[in-house]
């Protein structure tokens, strides 16, 4: 699918790329006709998980 | 033998499921797990720790994109691990990818609000990505895998 609907992908410019840090692992893709965006996608992994650590629990007195 | 002081990594995991109750409970209708829900924020937006539920404020909008977002699958129940005497882990991870399908989202985003929609949409976490706009797009949240070291959410004593 495209802004214009369906095309042939063979009239339009592809661009791809791949972004990968500790955070996420990110895809991309976009096609472009006649130097207008008339896709874009993205695709993120994610990588690095919430978590709440809990360490020595507290004593009393 | 020993005793040893230690957070009981069963009550981390039960927790998650709600079945400690310290304060005034929410009323559950039944015993059915809750619906979530992930909500797609600009860049220019503010939701962190301090964000309690979803908010309309600073959320996406564009064509294909429904205020609210998508629904988040929650079909794997929390997992809790026990390591030792004193460490264990609480984990759950959504079961499939967040998917937003055939959408056109041209102002930057960078973050998803996953919140409770059962709970008066009270919120659960916030998770970062690099800035992105979607033409006409899929956009894709996959998740990392459910275990004691990725899972998505984790409570832990160390």
């Amino acid at each position: 699918m495209t802004t214009k609907g369906e095309m042939d992908e063979s009239l339009l410019e592809k661009r791809e790329g791949t972004v990968d840090t500790e955070n996420e692992l990110t895809m991309w893709i976009e096609y472009w006709l006649e130097g207008e965006l008339i896709h874009r996608s993205a695709h993120v992994t994610l990588k690095k998980p919430l978590i709440f650590i809990g360490g020595e629990t507290a004593s009393i007195g | 033998m020993a005793n040893t002081q230690s957070m009981c990594t069963s009550f981390m995991g039960e927790l998650m499921t709600g079945t400690h109750n310290f304060g005034t409970a929410p009323v559950r209708a039944t015993g059915a797990t809750d619906a979530f829900k992930a909500a797609l924020y600009l860049a220019s937006a503010t939701v962190d720790a301090a964000t309690t539920a979803y908010t309309v404020s600073g959320e996406v909008s564009g064509a294909g994109y429904s205020a609210g977002g998508v629904a988040v699958t929650m079909a794997t129940p929390p997992t809790a691990t026990n390591s030792s005497a004193t460490a264990g882990v609480a984990f759950v991870t959504p079961s499939a990818s967040i998917t937003y399908t055939t959408v056109t989202l041209t102002t930057a985003f960078d973050a998803v609000l996953i919140y409770n929609s059962t709970q008066s949409n009270k919120a659960v976490s916030v998770h970062t990505f690099g800035s992105q706009t979607i033409t006409a797009g899929t956009f894709t949240l996959t998740m990392p895998a459910n275990t004691t070291s990725t899972a998505l959410l984790r409570l832990a004593t160390t």
